[in-house]
This record gives structure tokens, C-alpha cells and sequence, in this order.
């Protein structure tokens, strides 16, 4: 494997794992949110809590690692999606920041305020939307460069079908993969009444999951010809995609079949991202920049490279540690340890 | 500023997103070893008091870190955003350390949230502290390779520029350690954790000025005095390093600081004053020698002065204040640790620790917390604009590195707003949660004390 495929391979990993993550904890939020309006807050609000409260800081690094992971790997892209993700990007920015900082403030200082409830449940979902705006731009079309000064066509951005398609898909997954894993959550700390709630809206996001899904295959053949029949090429991918989402939906609809249900909803969306991506190669961004052409300098990239592998020696038991502590320990699940 | 330049938006937009981070990133560096500091005396001298202070301080650290976050993926964002062009080569030459820093990073938020919700989780109390580790050197880990790049931008090498524009010979650890970096790493360090000293040791002197006289807070004073004591007279020394770097290095940044614009020998170090724009100095005092004994350590050496710089290459001239107001605090802080070990050591030989202590020191110890991040603040202004015209010094300078968009004026305005509310918010909880829950009530609920 050349160190440019190895380098947005990695970049893709932690991507990957941050959408994972991050719909949980936004979807976790938004459901926290929405339970206050509907009266459900006793039922559902302490299994989110449980698991929310360890890691709504972690979250947030798998963003950071990608930003500067691509800047490091890919210097260009600065230089590109700098200029022309200034609007979106500072709007994710401040959502992340409202939602990140109100999210603490209400578990630790002023608890059960409506207002910050409602301020981390609603960013929750628009942030999805705004960060998704990268992948969309990405296809090409939307940036311009004239005489040195890049540029994005907001217009062209607003009215494509492509466009809307990707928030849409970026919004239902995160409240898809959210109840799933919620449904899992509660199923694994045998609360049924939060198992009972959590599990109807894991069901209902489903339909929606896989019409969005379609619609965003249908929109990238209208927009961009040549990646849809490389996604057709790399058809496996996203046939695995499927099956993984039929076994997932079937083991949350099946009453006590709950157990592997999460580890499908993850493979489900690691075939569709990894398909995706790998039929999205060379470019990162069509026309303007491959993975080929951009890549940085050999030094840097040796020098990246063994710096992550060394990275990984210390972050992965950590990470390991974590869920050991608050997701595979069933007395910690269940509530059993006094708080604070 | 009549016209649109996306230059100058781009600038005010950094120096008040940075401005507003390193509030929180200093805190968030400090407070992690106060709280090691704490937990490790309560395990040792089983005292529970120890114990609460580090709960509590750690109860509260969360509110700093969570907005330290935020604004801290914002800068990190923002500077692609913003600064582009000068990512590009950023990308190719010191994305080591920035990449270094992301783990630390991670390391942090790891052990933060398990240190945070497992009190009570395990038998022995020292598996608990050991959890900390991790989160000091995770915190003082991304302080060091953050002001690493920072040292880059300052004193760039590692790497050559070829007659076409593109970067060659590119050494990532030679960009990482450069000349710049030590001084500016220890100062960073050793300042984060002078500013938690005082932060944490003017809420106990709060308590006490008002009369609560409970031994809890007369223990918290003491370890973050005496540890405040240390850490500011090693910034005093740091400071010096980092004035005789300065003279080696960027010349231009000390002159300019100092108003010393003629190279001369036995330089005299000005303090305080105003300057025309003539060039004359008023109402200074000149201390004679000083500025060489900064500079080199004797007072006969040489010292550079502004003249030898391009007048279009020169750093304005306001900076001196800065300086001026960074180096004043300093020698406050360090006046305000002495007293108290003296007062405390006096105090403990007459009476055994029955008289409070006097309310002119604590009443300087609570100014003390808020002038201790305005030297930080003045610190920075100083090193950044010191540099100026460059972004990166001898390469690039900052006009060339702006992004070119033309929403920049707008995004100001935004994230102005966000962090008047967010600085507001977090205020106002942190007063909350330490007002409502006074630590004489949590000692009683705990049992045995």
C-alpha cells in the first residue's frame, strides 16, 4: 500500500469512527431534548446520561484528528476547502461550541434547564447538516477557482438535489443510529421502559435510513456520472451495506434478539462509508485535488505515519479502558454505582 | 477601515478567538496538577480535606474544559479557514506537532472521563490518582506541541524554499525543535500553572475574607501559595532565558518591546513611559544596564537595537506596554507568594495558627487571580504582535497568508457574539456551583469530619 492510500485510510478510519460517534452522542441529545416535551424524561433521560457523561469529550477528538490528520497528510486542501468552507465551517464551529459547552453546563452546573436542553438537542441536528457540507463539495462543481481566488457557488449549492439529499441522509442517520444504539444500551441495562421507547424510534428511523440512502445514490448519478459507476464497480460494498441493515433492523424488531444489533447499524454504515470512499479515489476533491498529486512531502508523511502508529499503542488501550468501564460493565450500566 | 480587507478581519477574528481560548487552555493546563497535587496529599496524609479539594476543583475544571473544547476546535478550524496559504506550508513543515498534539488531546479526554466518574469505583484510592496522570501529561502534553508550532512560526527552519515557490529539504523534527521552542515551552508551562495557583488560591481567600474561617480553606491557600511561590519565581528566571533568546534570535521583537533603537553597549532597560512619534520617550524610568544584562547577561554587551530593522519590517512600538504589564504581574505575584509564606511562618511561631491571616494579603491574593490572566494575555499580545509584519518570520508575512473570502466581517461578528455568551454562561455557573454548595456543607455530609 503506497503511504497516500495508507495516509486517507487512516483519515477515513477516524471519520468513520466520528460519525459513529458523534450520531450517537447528537441523536442522544436530541432525544434527551425531545423526551422534556413529551413527558418521557423519567423513562429514557438516565440511560443517556450514563452514557453520555463519560465521553461527550472524546467525541470531539475524532473531529480534530481528521481536520489536522488531512492537513498533514494533503497540505492542499488547506489551500481549497479553507477558503471555501469559511461560512459552513465557522457555522459548525459555533454549533459545535453551543451544543459541546451547554451540554456540561447542564449536566454539572444549572441540571435540568430547559433552555440549555433545548440548545444542545436542536444544534445537534444542524450540525450533522453543516459538517456534511464537505462531503457534499467535495464531488466538485460547487468550488471555482479564477485567478487564484477559490470560491464557493452558494447558489448552486442551495438548489442542487445533491445537495439536500446528503443532509437529509446525514440527519436521519444520526437519529437511525442513535436509537440503535440506545435500544441497545437499555436492552443491555434491562430498562425496559426506556427499551420500549428507544426501540420504536430505532424502527422508525429505519425506513427513512434506507429511502435517504437511495436518494443520495440517484442524486450522485445526476451530479457526478463518472463516481456513481465507480460506486456501481464497487457494488459489494454496498450490497454488504444492505444486508448488514436488514440483519441490524431485524434484531431490534425481534424481542430479545438485541445483543449483536449495534455491531450490524456499525457495519451497515463502515461498508456504505468505506464503498463510498474508496469509489470517491483518487479525488478529494474533483476536479482540483487527488490523493496522488497532493500528497505532502515523504519526510512528513514518514514522520506522520510513525508518529500514529506510536499514537495508537497509547490511544487504543485507552479507548479500550473506557468502554471496559462504562459500556461492557453491566453494574455500570444498570446504575449500580453511586454518583460522583 | 472603510473598505473590506479580509486581512484585517482575518486577524481581529484569531486574536479574539485566542484571546477568549487561552483564558480556558491556560486554566486547563494549571488545574490538572492542583488537583493531582490535592488528591496526592489526601491519599498520603489521609485527610479528607485534600480529598474534597480535589473533587471540587475537578467538579469545576469541568466547566473551564468544556469551553476550552470548544474554542480550542474553533482555533483549529480557524486556522484554515482563515489562514489558508499559510496551512499549505503549515501542512508540509510542522503538521508533526499538531498531529502530536491531537493525542495528547485524546489522552486527556480519555482519563478526564474516567477520573470524573469513578470515585467510587475502586477499592485502593491510588488507582483513582493514577488516573490523573494521564490527564496532566495529556494537557501539559498539547500545551508543549502546540507552542511548538508556535515556536515555528517564530523561528522557521526545517525546511528551504525553492526559486519556484515550493518548500525542499523538509525536516520535520528540526521544525519541531527549534530555537525558540524551549524558552517558550517552559514559559508556557510554568505560567499555566502560576495562573491555576492563583485562580484556585483566591477562592479560598474569598472564603476566608468573609469570615469562613474552616481549616479546609486555610489547607487550600497554603498548597496553592506556596506551589504558586514556586512556579513564579521559576517564570522569572524562564523570563530571562526568553529575553536572552529574543536578543539572539529576533532582535527586532526586544527592540522594538523596549524602545531601544540606536545598537548600543550597556544598554539602559526602559520601564513604563509613553512615546510620540518621534521617538521621544517620556515619563520612563531608565534603569541603566538592564537591558543588557536581558539580553546577554553583562552589562557592557551589545545590544541590537530597532534601527537595523526595515521600517516596513518593524513591530509597532505599543508592544512595550504589553510588556511592561506582563513583566509587572509577574513580580506582583512572585511579592505575593513570599508574603504569604512569611505571614503563614510568622503567624504559626506566635500564635499556632489561630490568627486569620491579614486581609490586605488575601485581598491581594484575590486581584492577584484575574491580573495573573491578564499577564497571560498581555504575554501573548506581546509575542504575536512582536512578530508582525510576518506570519511566518523571514518567509511569510501575514497579509500573504489571509484567507481571500468575503465573508470574513461576518464571521467576526458571530463568533464575537458566541463568546460574549459563552464567557457570560460559564461565569455564571462557576459562581453558582461554588456559592450553592460552600465546601463547609459538603465537608459535614461527608462522614467522620
Amino acid at each position: 500500500m503506497s503511504y497516500e492510500i495508507l495516509g486517507i485510510t487512516v483519515l477515513w478510519i477516524f471519520l468513520y469512527g466520528y460519525l459513529i460517534v458523534a450520531s450517537v452522542d447528537f441523536g442522544a441529545g436530541f432525544y434527551s431534548f425531545f423526551s422534556v416535551l413529551t413527558g418521557k424524561r423519567h423513562k429514557i433521560h438516565p440511560i443517556i446520561e450514563r452514557y453520555l457523561t463519560p465521553v461527550w469529550e472524546v467525541t470531539n477528538v475524532f473531529l480534530v484528528f481528521f481536520f489536522v490528520g488531512i492537513i498533514g497528510f494533503f497540505p492542499e486542501t488547506a489551500y481549497y476547502y479553507g477558503t471555501s468552507l469559511l461560512v459552513p465551517g465557522s457555522i459548525a464551529i459555533i454549533l459545535l461550541a453551543v451544543r459541546g459547552v451547554y451540554y456540561v453546563f447542564s449536566q454539572y452546573g444549572n441540571r435540568n434547564n430547559k433552555f440549555y436542553m433545548f440548545l444542545y438537542g436542536v444544534s445537534g441536528l444542524l450540525i450533522p447538516a453543516s459538517l456534511s457540507t464537505v462531503l457534499t463539495l467535495s464531488e466538485g462543481g460547487y468550488i471555482t477557482e479564477t485567478n487564484g481566488v477559490v470560491s464557493l457557488d452558494y447558489h448552486k449549492l442551495f438548489t442542487s438535489g445533491y445537495s439536500w439529499s446528503v443532509v437529509v441522509l446525514a440527519i436521519v442517520s444520526v437519529l437511525y443510529i442513535s436509537a440503535m444504539f440506545l435500544s441497545y444500551y437499555a436492552g443491555k441495562a434491562q430498562d425496559e421502559g426506556a427499551l420500549h421507547i428507544l426501540r420504536r424510534y430505532a424502527l422508525f428511523w429505519a425506513i427513512p435510513t434506507i429511502l435517504s440512502s437511495l436518494w443520495v445514490f440517484f442524486a450522485i448519478r445526476q451530479h457526478n456520472l463518472e463516481h456513481f459507476n465507480k460506486m456501481v464497480d464497487n457494488a459489494w460494498f454496498f450490497i454488504a451495506s444492505f444486508i448488514c441493515y436488514a440483519i441490524a433492523v431485524y434484531l431490534v424488531w425481534k424481542p430479545g434478539k438485541l445483543r449483536f444489533s449495534f455491531l450490524f447499524v456499525m457495519l451497515q454504515y463502515f461498508f456504505a462509508f468505506f464503498g463510498y470512499g474508496k469509489s470517491h479515489l483518487p479525488y478529494l476533491l474533483v476536479p482540483y485535488l487527488t490523493v496522488h498529486d497532493h500528497f505532502t512531502n515523504h519526510a512528513m508523511a514518514l514522520a506522520l505515519i510513525i508518529v500514529f502508529l506510536l499514537g495508537l499503542v497509547v490511544l487504543v488501550p485507552s479507548l479500550y479502558l473506557l468502554l471496559r468501564l462504562f459500556l461492557f460493565d453491566a453494574q455500570y450500566v444498570r446504575g449500580k454505582y453511586s454518583k460522583k | 477601515m472603510n473598505h473590506y480587507d479580509p486581512v484585517i478581519y482575518s486577524r481581529m477574528l484569531t486574536a479574539i478567538t485566542l484571546a477568549f481560548h487561552i483564558i480556558f487552555a491556560t486554566i486547563g493546563v494549571g488545574i490538572p496538577m492542583f488537583i493531582a497535587l490535592a488528591e496526592w496529599m489526601g491519599i498520603k496524609r489521609k485527610d479528607p480535606h485534600y480529598l474534597l479539594m480535589a473533587r471540587r476543583w475537578a467538579r469545576g475544571y469541568t466547566i473551564t474544559v468544556a469551553v476550552g473544547v470548544v474554542t480550542g476546535t474553533a482555533i483549529g478550524l480557524q486556522l484554515s479557514l482563515l489562514w489558508p496559504s499559510f496551512m499549505q506550508v503549515a501542512g508540509q513543515s510542522i503538521a508533526l506537532p499538531l498531529f502530536m498534539e491531537t493525542f495528547a488531546f485524546f489522552i486527556e479526554a480519555i482519563f478526564l472521563g474516567i477520573y470524573l466518574y469513578t470515585w467510587n469505583r475502586f477499592k485502593n484510592p491510588m488507582q483513582h490518582f493514577l488516573l490523573l496522570i494521564p490527564v496532566v501529561i495529556g494537557s501539559s502534553g498539547s500545551a508543549f506541541f502546540i507552542t511548538c508550532v508556535n515556536a515555528f512560526m517564530n523561528t522557521p527552519r526545517g525546511f528551504n524554499i525553492a526559486e519556484n515557490g515550493k518548500l525542499t529539504d523538509i525536516q520535520p523534527l528540526v521544525a519541531m525543535f527549534t530555537a525558540s521552542m524551549p524558552t517558550k515551552v517552559a514559559h508556557v508551562l510554568v505560567t499555566a500553572y502560576v495562573t491555576a495557583a492563583f485562580i484556585l488560591g483566591a477562592m479560598s481567600a474569598m472564603a476566608l475574607l468573609k469570615g469562613r474561617n474552616h481549616v479546609y480553606y486555610k489547607k487550600a491557600l497554603k498548597v496553592t501559595m506556596v506551589a504558586g511561590l514556586i512556579f513564579s519565581l521559576a517564570t522569572i528566571l524562564i523570563g530571562d532565558l526568553s529575553g536572552k533568546y529574543l536578543a539572539a534570535y529576533q532582535p527586532e521583537k526586544l527592540a522594538a518591546g523596549e524602545w531601544h533603537f540606536e545598537t548600543e553597549r550597556q544598554a539602559p532597560l526602559i520601564v513604563g513611559g509613553v512615546i510620540d512619534r518621534e521617538h521621544n520617550i517620556r515619563y520612563a524610568l531608565r534603569i541603566p544596564f538592564a537591558l543588557s544584562i536581558l539580553a546577554h547577561g553583562l552589562p557592557n554587551s551589545e545590544v541590537i537595537g530597532l534601527n537595523e530593522t526595515p521600517k516596513e519590517l518593524q513591530p509597532p512600538l505599543w508592544i512595550h506596554y504589553m510588556f511592561d504589564l506582563m513583566v509587572s504581574i509577574g513580580m506582583l505575584l512572585f511579592v505575593i507568594g513570599v508574603w504569604f509564606v512569611i505571614a503563614v511562618r510568622k503567624r504559626k511561631r506566635a500564635s499556632g495558627d489561630v490568627k486569620p491571616l491579614n486581609k490586605y494579603l488575601l485581598s491581594l491574593i484575590i486581584v492577584g487571580a484575574p491580573l495573573s490572566v491578564l499577564s497571560i494575555e498581555a504575554g501573548w499580545i506581546y509575542t504575536e504582535v512582536g512578530r508582525q509584519p510576518w506570519i511566518l518570520v523571514g518567509f511569510m508575512k501575514t497579509a500573504e497568508g489571509a484567507t481571500k473570502s468575503g465573508q470574513v466581517d461576518i464571521m467576526l461578528w458571530l463568533f464575537v457574539a458566541l463568546y460574549f455568551v459563552l464567557g457570560l454562561s460559564s461565569a455564571l455557573i462557576l459562581r453558582r456551583m461554588f456559592k450553592n454548595n460552600p465546601a463547609e456543607e459538603e465537608l459535614k455530609s461527608l462522614k467522620g469530619v
